[in-house]
C-alpha cells in the first residue's frame, strides 16, 4: 500500500463530499428565498442544478469503490469510506427534496402571503433544517462531533413544528376550502423540510460514527456523551 | 518509552478485551507471562504477557525487527540455540511452563508443529515427507504411517490432488503444494499448536487463498498462531491479533475491533499503512 495515495485518495473523497455538502446547503437556502419571495427564476436555478448533484453523487460513489476495491482501507479509513458513502446518498436525498420543492413554487404559481407562510411556520422550519445542514457542513470540515450532536437537538425542534402544523393546516382549509391545493403544496413543503431533518439527523450519526466509531442510529434511548451531556440517537 | 505502548500486557488484554479474546471460556492453550528475550545485549521482546484461548488462530503483525518471529518461535524453542539467546518470564502450554528443565524439546516439538515462510519439502518422496516425522520418533507400524501419511494430507486437503502420485518427488510439487505438504508433514505427528511463520509470503493469490482455507478447517482441531506481513490476510483468518513495535506489545485483541476501531494510535497508524 502507498499511504501518500490513500491519503491523497481519501483527501479527493472528502473534497468531493464537501462540494456536494456545499451545494445541497444552498439548494435548500436558494428554496427558502425563491418560497419566501416567489422567485421562480431561482426555482428553476435549483431544478437546474439538480444535475449537479446527481452527477456529483455518481462521482462519490465511483471515488467510495476505487478506495474499497484498490486500497482495502482498515480502522479510520473504513469508517470515512463507509459514511462518505452513506452521507453520499443522504445528501443526493435532500438535493431532490429541494428540488422537488422548487417545482412546488413554480406549480404555485404566485407569491405566498405573510401570514400563511407564518401559520404554516415555513421559515421557522426553513431556518432549522438550514442551520442543521450548515452545522453538518462545518462538522465535517472541523471533525467536530460536538457540533454535529447539535444537529438532533434541531431534529426534534423540527419534528415538533411538523407536528403543530398539520392541525395549522387543517384549520386553514376549514376557513377556506377553496385553497386547499394550494395549502396541500405548502403541508408538503413542510413535510419534506422534516425529511431533510431526518436526513441531516443521519449525516450527523454517521459523522459520528467516522470520528469517534460510535454507532447511534436506531438508538431510542437517551444515551451519554462523552462529556457527559445528554444525546439522543435516531427514533 | 511511548506511553502508548503496553509493555505491561495484562493492561490491555487482560482488562479491556479479555471477554473476547476468550468469548467461551475456554481453557487458555498458550501463555506468555512476563516475557523477556534478549541477544547478547539487545532486548528483542520487552515484558509481554499474552494469553490464546484453544481452538484460535492468533495472528502477530508488526514491522520488521519488532520481535514477532522471535516471539512465535519461543513457543517451541526454537530460539535456544541461537547465539547470546536469554529468556525471563515464562511460556505455558497447557499450564505448563516449557522452558521447564524437566520438558524434552523434542517431546514438545511432536505437540507445536512449525511451518516456515519458504516451503521446505526434503529431497524426498511426497509419502516419505509427511512419514519422516513419525520415522524419527521410532514408528515402525507401517500400516499407522500410511494412515497417518493419507490422513495428513487430507487435513492439508491435498490429498485429492496427488493420490496417484504419493511416490512423486516433493520438490516437484508446485510452490503452493509444497507449503501444504509441508502443513500435512507437521500434522502427520498430531500436534496440538501449528505456528505459522509468514505461510504465505511466497505464494500466489490462488495458492494463499487454500492455504487460508485450510487454516480455517484446521481451527477446529489445532490452536494456531500465525506472523504475517499482510494486513488483510490478518483480518480475513485470525480471532484475535497483537500488534508487537520494537519488542513491545502494543494492543492485543479482537481482529475485528483491531481492524475497524483500534484503541492505540500506533495500531491505527501501522494498519492503515502511515507507519512501519
Amino acid at each position: 500500500m502507498a499511504p501518500q495515495h490513500l491519503d491523497s485518495e481519501l483527501k479527493l473523497l472528502k473534497d468531493n463530499v464537501l462540494e456536494l455538502m456545499f451545494l445541497v446547503k444552498n439548494q435548500l437556502e436558494k428554496g427558502q428565498k425563491a418560497l419566501h419571495d416567489f422567485d421562480e427564476e431561482l426555482a428553476h436555478e435549483i431544478m437546474a442544478n439538480e444535475k449537479r448533484v446527481d452527477s456529483l453523487e455518481l462521482t462519490i460513489d465511483r471515488d467510495c469503490e476505487n478506495l474499497l476495491a484498490l486500497h482495502n482501507p482498515v480502522a479510520v479509513d473504513l469508517r470515512f469510506v463507509m459514511a462518505s458513502f452513506k452521507i453520499n446518498s443522504d445528501l443526493e436525498r435532500i438535493g431532490d427534496h429541494a428540488n422537488s420543492i422548487a417545482k412546488y413554487i413554480v406549480d404555485f404559481g404566485h407569491k405566498i402571503d405573510e401570514e400563511t407562510l407564518k401559520t404554516m411556520r415555513l421559515d421557522e422550519m426553513y431556518d432549522t433544517a438550514n442551520k442543521m445542514v450548515s452545522n453538518i457542513f462545518n462538522a465535517f470540515i472541523t471533525e467536530d462531533t460536538n457540533l454535529a450532536r447539535k444537529v438532533f437537538r434541531l431534529d426534534e425542534t423540527l419534528n415538533q413544528i411538523n407536528r403543530e402544523v398539520s392541525g395549522s393546516t387543517a384549520s386553514l382549509i376549514e376557513n377556506d376550502v377553496s385553497q386547499t391545493k394550494n395549502y396541500l403544496y405548502l403541508f408538503s413543503i413542510v413535510r419534506k423540510l422534516e425529511r431533510v431533518g431526518d436526513l441531516s439527523k443521519n449525516i450527523a450519526e454517521e459523522l459520528i460514527f467516522y470520528i469517534e466509531a460510535k454507532v447511534l442510529k436506531h438508538k431510542k434511548m437517551k444515551s451519554k456523551n462523552n462529556n457527559g451531556n445528554e444525546e439522543s440517537g435516531n427514533s | 518509552m511511548d506511553s502508548e505502548i503496553t509493555s505491561q500486557q495484562p493492561k490491555t488484554s487482560q482488562v479491556e478485551t479479555k471477554p473476547k479474546l476468550n468469548p467461551n471460556n475456554r481453557s487458555f492453550k498458550l501463555q506468555a507471562k512476563n516475557v523477556d528475550v534478549f541477544y547478547d545485549d539487545f532486548q528483542a521482546i520487552k515484558d509481554i504477557s499474552l494469553d490464546i484461548v484453544e481452538n484460535s488462530i492468533t495472528a502477530f503483525i508488526g514491522p520488521s525487527g519488532c520481535g514477532k518471529s522471535t516471539f512465535l518461535r519461543l513457543f517451541n524453542r526454537m530460539n535456544d540455540n541461537i547465539d547470546g539467546f536469554q529468556m525471563n518470564g515464562e511460556i505455558r502450554i497447557d499450564n505448563k511452563n516449557i522452558y521447564d528443565e524437566s520438558i524434552k524439546v523434542e517431546e514438545l516439538r511432536k505437540r507445536v508443529g512449525m511451518v516456515f515462510q519458504k516451503p521446505n519439502p526434503f529431497p524426498k518422496s511426497i509419502y516419505e515427507n509427511v512419514a519422516y516425522g513419525l520415522r524419527i520418533q521410532g514408528v515402525k507400524d507401517e500400516d499407522y504411517i500410511e494412515n497417518r501419511v493419507i490422513e495428513s494430507l487430507k487435513q492439508a486437503t491435498l490429498y485429492s490432488e496427488i493420490e496417484d502420485s504419493l511416490d512423486k518427488q516433493a520438490l516437484a510439487l508446485s510452490g503452493g503444494q509444497q507449503q501444504r505438504l509441508c502443513i500435512a508433514r507437521a500434522l502427520a505427528v498430531k500436534p496440538s499448536v501449528i505456528l505459522m511463520d509468514e505461510p504465505t509470503s511466497a505464494l500466489d493469490p490462488i495458492s494463499s487463498g487454500k492455504i487460508e482455507d485450510l487454516i480455517h478447517e484446521l481451527k477446529k482441531e489445532f490452536t494456531i498462531v500465525i506472523v504475517t506481513h499482510n494486513m488483510q490476510q490478518a483480518a480475513r483468518v485470525s480471532d484475535n491479533t497483537a500488534f508487537l513495535y520494537m519488542g513491545n506489545l502494543v494492543e492485543y485483541g479482537d481482529t475485528q475491533k483491531i481492524f475497524t476501531n483500534p484503541k492505540k494510535d500506533r495500531t491505527q497508524n501501522y494498519i492503515t499503512g502511515r507507519f512501519g
